[in-house]
């Protein structure tokens, strides 16, 4: 059985190079178009090159973000991602804790202890990110608990543990708890590198980027196979426990970098969203990538301009003109909702309204088919070769309005002739009437010779067969059947040709 | 099914009845600045104080007005959050707490606007707020269940996706909230962290009322949930509901973490479903006795941890409750009595001793069996022959210092005893847990040979690994199967050759 092949098929022959071709002009056009829009809206609402900074900051941690995240959401532990973003707090916790009481010590100097406080905080979240996995792993494998139920009370304990030492020992580690877990993009964009515009975490965030991307390249083989199946992954000799760790250690090293924009749990949604909205676009891991770069910038950029215009718009009209903006990291993850929302309804392969249409186009065809099929039955067993719309709605068992829509269809494409209110089949249409006859008795021939089964079983399946019936498999089945004139009711098989 | 729909109304009905009347006992906006806790001392700031002695007593004894209150409106709060967790937990659902722990945040800022417009300054109004959540952490869910229903993305990003993007859009509304005078001191950032130390009478009376809402919402469905929870494909196949109690399972969910926001904080209210739950699987396998073993221990968590933070000021309660109860987790999953580790290694260093003794006993009977009269009874023949450790070696494949062990401790607990250095002979007893093991495993050969088709060659090893797990009543079932075949044997002849040194001797016993 290959109907489904046959499908494909179709479906590909349509969209075809000159389509392409249309679609990528088309595109370019809105893009420039969406680009002059934007100059202005942008010089309306009061753009400066503090908020490009801002934009440039929270693009790169989100795209930085959005690159372990692909292979979270391929591997099904996106969950992960949340838990480690709220491990983090006590691993920086730890980490500054550390470097205070090395200072103390006297083995780092003033000078350098706030360089020190950095390289402690990624060294602390590499090591909690290892240490949450396997934390995870042994209370799921000693106590046997089940996997999301060993995640929770890991992460929520570490966390505790994070927020207490944070209140015990504040003054060492001079950490706000608020502005780990909610991100101070605003003001992480004022501390600039010394005699140049550009801010401090965009530098930070652009070498993660960096970082990712490397790896990414370096190793695309091997989280390949392992995010898609882990046990081939072993075969092949790759470790796949220890690309794990891997992947838990960068996530984690990577969140750390991003929570100063984003903030610590705003992270979870760079790192899953872009990469769940480029999962409904994609199937190819490579494309999967390039996707959730872009939807990661772009809901930086849709997120910091909709904090900066949307809440003066919404909140005068609610009576409250003090309410000037807003978070930019909290509008980020409701930029990057907004696109998955948007790619879930208009994807074009995956999307919903897109399966609609299919499934709406599909059954049009097939009511069309059927009117076709029963035309051709009346002019074989009667002289009334033209049946009114009720009659047809009636006979096939629908609605009116698809039949109506189905049999207009017919009629503009010429395979039946309107005569009054009633439709008859014009000559191309009694052909493909006659190959659909044919498949349908085909068929019903050939479950009658092979399954065994009474005349009466054979109608059902053989009305649903008949439509992916193609002209070679109606060959092969003619074949298998010999000469078979009849079908089992004892009608005449109609031949293929004339 | 007319009856569940009208005990889950009624249960409805009684949550709705509670929930108002919660409401209805706090007739006027609260006053959160209120608080009989002195604030925390500035000196000596990275120290744990101690409590003097009288503070301790004061504490431990509930003498203190606010704290008893507190305490007891929290461990009826983590009761609940056990029970319900047990439900979540067995549907491998556990982390849609965390959903909607966080989804409740633009709730919690959304009702603040609706009120503060219906009356200046009544934005505080506490059940507003909290019905706020509710409806947020709802809509949540749902948008979880609608993004796995109809899209491709799997359940952990959906959750990961509806967790982040409502929490952004809750950290939005907040950030523009505070610019309102009257919202940047409403207090609502207390959601998050929590603030167990600074609740009210009235805030335990909601918390309260709710929870015990909830626990009876969840006797009266106590069965259907039950089903639902251990299989809801059979549940829907027998015309139960299942939509519709998922449904309200959800809602009791919310309802724990909308009261939970209050003590703990919207991030680590999930670990009040969570960890009792996990915790109480340790000790039974039973439904009901497991729900009341997370009751007590959420419940006696939370009150520890309530009582904790009553004595250290400086120790924030939400973390506190938290990490009590991943105390009690760590214990339950080494000393839990079902399913702990130290349960779990006893029982298999048993049952290994046990496959052990059984192998050297079965070794030394197979060995000793071509040598007996078949006419005589086998026990007694079977006790006057020694052996040594040598001749028993090709019986099996181990090696030698593992037979040796094996012979040590069959011989301690008197199994086999030493005849003289090297020689071994079996004792009564282990003539006689011989003769039924090797029975067992003829038994289990036969059977094989018999109903699963396979080759007599290769029964052997199958039958090596049930013949010590084989109940009474298959061994009855096999045993009338065997008298028909061979009615005037006690154990059956093996079907395949045993394999053991050519030429070895038998020694008669000299006693």
């Amino acid at each position: 059985m290959n109907s489904p092949a046959t499908l494909n098929s179709i479906d590909s022959t349509r969209r075809s190079a000159a389509g392409r071709y249309v679609v990528a002009t088309l595109s370019l056009g809105a893009c420039l178009a969406l680009a002059m829009l934007l100059r202005k809206a942008l010089n309306v609402c009061g753009w400066d090159a503090y908020d490009t900074w801002t934009v440039v900051t929270a693009a790169l941690a989100a795209m930085a973000c959005s690159l372990p995240g692909v292979f979270l959401v391929m591997r099904r532990q996106s969950m992960m991602g949340d838990a480690l973003a709220h491990t983090t707090l006590p691993g920086i916790v730890v980490a500054f804790l550390l470097a205070h009481s090395l200072q103390q010590a006297g083995w780092i100097s003033s000078a350098t202890y706030d360089s020190w406080r950095h390289a402690a905080m990624f060294i602390g979240a590499l090591v909690i990110g290892v240490v949450s996995a396997v934390l995870t792993e042994w209370v799921q494998k000693l106590g046997r608990v089940e996997a999301s139920a060993a995640l929770g009370v890991v992460f929520t304990t570490l966390f505790a543990v994070g927020l207490l030492l944070i209140r015990l020992k504040a003054d060492q580690v001079h950490i706000d708890p608020d502005c780990v877990l909610y991100g101070i993009i605003e003001t992480t964009v004022m501390d600039t590198v010394p005699n140049t515009q550009i801010p401090r975490a965009a530098v930070v965030n652009g070498l993660v980027l960096l970082a990712n991307l490397l790896l990414v390249t370096l190793f695309f083989k091997e989280l390949r196979i392992s995010a898609f199946d882990a046990a081939i992954s072993t075969t092949m000799g790759i470790n796949s426990h220890a690309m794990h760790y891997a992947l838990m250690a960068v996530t984690a090293a990577t969140l750390v970098s991003a929570f100063e924009s984003v903030g610590s749990i705003l992270v979870i949604a760079m790192l899953i969203a872009p990469a769940a909205t480029a999962h409904l676009l994609t199937d190819r891991l490579d494309r999967l990538i390039a996707i959730s770069l872009a939807v990661a910038a772009l809901s930086a950029f849709l997120g910091h301009l909709s904090a900066i215009t949307l809440p003066s718009i919404v909140f005068t009209r609610l009576g409250y003109p003090e309410v000037v903006d807003t978070s930019t990291a909290g509008m980020m993850a409701v930029a990057a909702g907004g696109l998955f929302t948007i790619a879930a309804m208009f994807g074009p392969r995956y999307g919903v309204i897109s399966k609609v249409l299919d499934q709406a186009r599909l059954s049009r065809s097939i009511i069309a088919e059927d009117i076709l099929g029963l035309l051709y039955r009346m002019e074989e067993e009667s002289d009334a070769t033209a049946l009114a719309l009720n009659q047809l709605t009636a006979m096939i068992g629908t609605r009116t309005w698809p039949t109506y829509l189905a049999a207009r269809g017919l009629a503009a494409s010429g395979d039946v002739a309107v005569r009054g209110s009633s439709y008859e089949l014009s000559p191309p249409g009694r052909e493909r009437a006659k190959r659909l006859v044919r498949a349908h008795r085909l068929w019903e021939s050939y479950m009658a010779k092979h399954f065994d089964l009474p005349a009466d079983h054979l109608h059902e399946s053989a009305a649903r067969v008949e439509h992916f019936l193609g002209a070679e498999l109606r060959e092969e089945l003619a074949a298998e059947l010999e000469d078979t004139a009849e079908d089992p009711h004892g009608r005449e098989i109609p031949p293929e040709q004339g | 099914m007319s009856s569940v729909e009208k005990r889950i109304g009624f249960a409805l009905l009684v949550a709705v009845i509670y929930l108002g009347n919660a409401a209805s006992c706090i007739a006027e906006p609260l006053d959160h600045s209120h608080s009989t806790r002195p604030p925390a001392r500035s000196l000596s700031r990275d120290r744990l104080e101690w409590p003097a002695l009288s503070d301790v007593k004061r504490t431990l004894l509930l003498r203190d007005y606010n704290t008893r209150i507190v305490a007891i409106g929290t461990t009826m709060l983590g009761a609940a959050a056990g029970i319900v967790g047990v439900f979540m937990l067995l549907r491998k659902r556990s982390l849609i707490g965390d959903v909607v722990s966080h989804s409740t945040w633009p709730g919690i800022a959304i009702a603040f606007l609706v009120m503060e417009r219906i009356k200046t300054d009544g934005g505080k109004w506490l059940p507003g707020l909290l019905v706020g959540a509710l409806l947020a952490g709802v809509a949540g869910i749902l948008c979880t269940k609608l993004i796995l229903r109809y899209t491709r993305i799997k359940e952990d990003a959906a959750l990961a996706i509806v967790l982040s993007v409502f929490f952004g859009a809750g950290m939005s509304l907040f950030k523009a909230v505070q610019y309102i005078p009257s919202g940047s001191q409403a207090g609502l950032n207390h959601f998050i962290l929590g603030k167990t130390a600074s609740m009210v009478s009235a805030d335990v009376w909601i918390i309260g009322e709710a929870s015990l809402a909830i626990l009876i919402v969840i006797g009266l469905l106590f069965k259907e949930f039950s089903l639902l929870s251990f299989d809801d494909k059979f549940a829907s196949s027998q015309g139960w509901p299942v939509f519709r109690l998922d449904l309200s399972l959800m809602l009791l969910v919310a309802g724990v973490t909308v009261i939970g926001l209050q003590s703990v904080g919207l991030l680590l209210v999930v670990a009040m479903l969570i960890t009792p739950a996990a915790a109480a699987r340790f000790w039974s396998d039973r439904l009901g006795r497991t729900t009341a073993i997370a009751a007590c221990l959420g419940g006696s968590g939370a009150f520890c941890g309530v009582l904790l933070s009553a004595m250290f000021p400086r120790l924030a309660a939400g973390p506190v409750i938290v990490l009590t109860g991943a105390l009690f987790f760590i214990i339950s999953l080494f000393l839990g009595v079902r399913r702990g580790v130290i349960v779990r290694i006893v029982t298999h260093r048993r049952l290994k001793t046990a496959v052990g003794r059984q192998h050297i006993l079965r070794a030394l009977f197979e060995y000793l069996e071509p040598h007996c009269d078949p006419a005589a009874p086998m026990s007694s023949q079977l006790v006057n022959h020694i052996v040594s450790a040598n001749e028993l070696l090709p019986m099996r494949s181990w090696t030698l210092k593992r037979l040796r062990h094996l012979l040590r401790t069959a011989e301690k607990s008197n199994f086999i005893a030493v005849v003289r250095e090297g020689g071994y002979r079996m004792t009564n007893r282990g003539a006689e847990l011989a003769h039924r093991v090797v029975r067992n495993h003829r038994l289990w050969e036969l059977y094989l040979i018999e109903h699963a088709d396979i080759a007599p060659s290769h029964v052997d090893r199958d039958a090596d690994d049930i013949e010590h797990l084989l109940a009474a009543d298959i061994v009855e079932s096999l045993e009338r199967l065997l008298s028909e075949r061979y009615p005037h044997m006690t154990v059956p002849p093996s079907p395949h050759a045993i394999d053991s040194a050519p030429g070895s001797t038998i020694r008669q016993s000299t006693s």
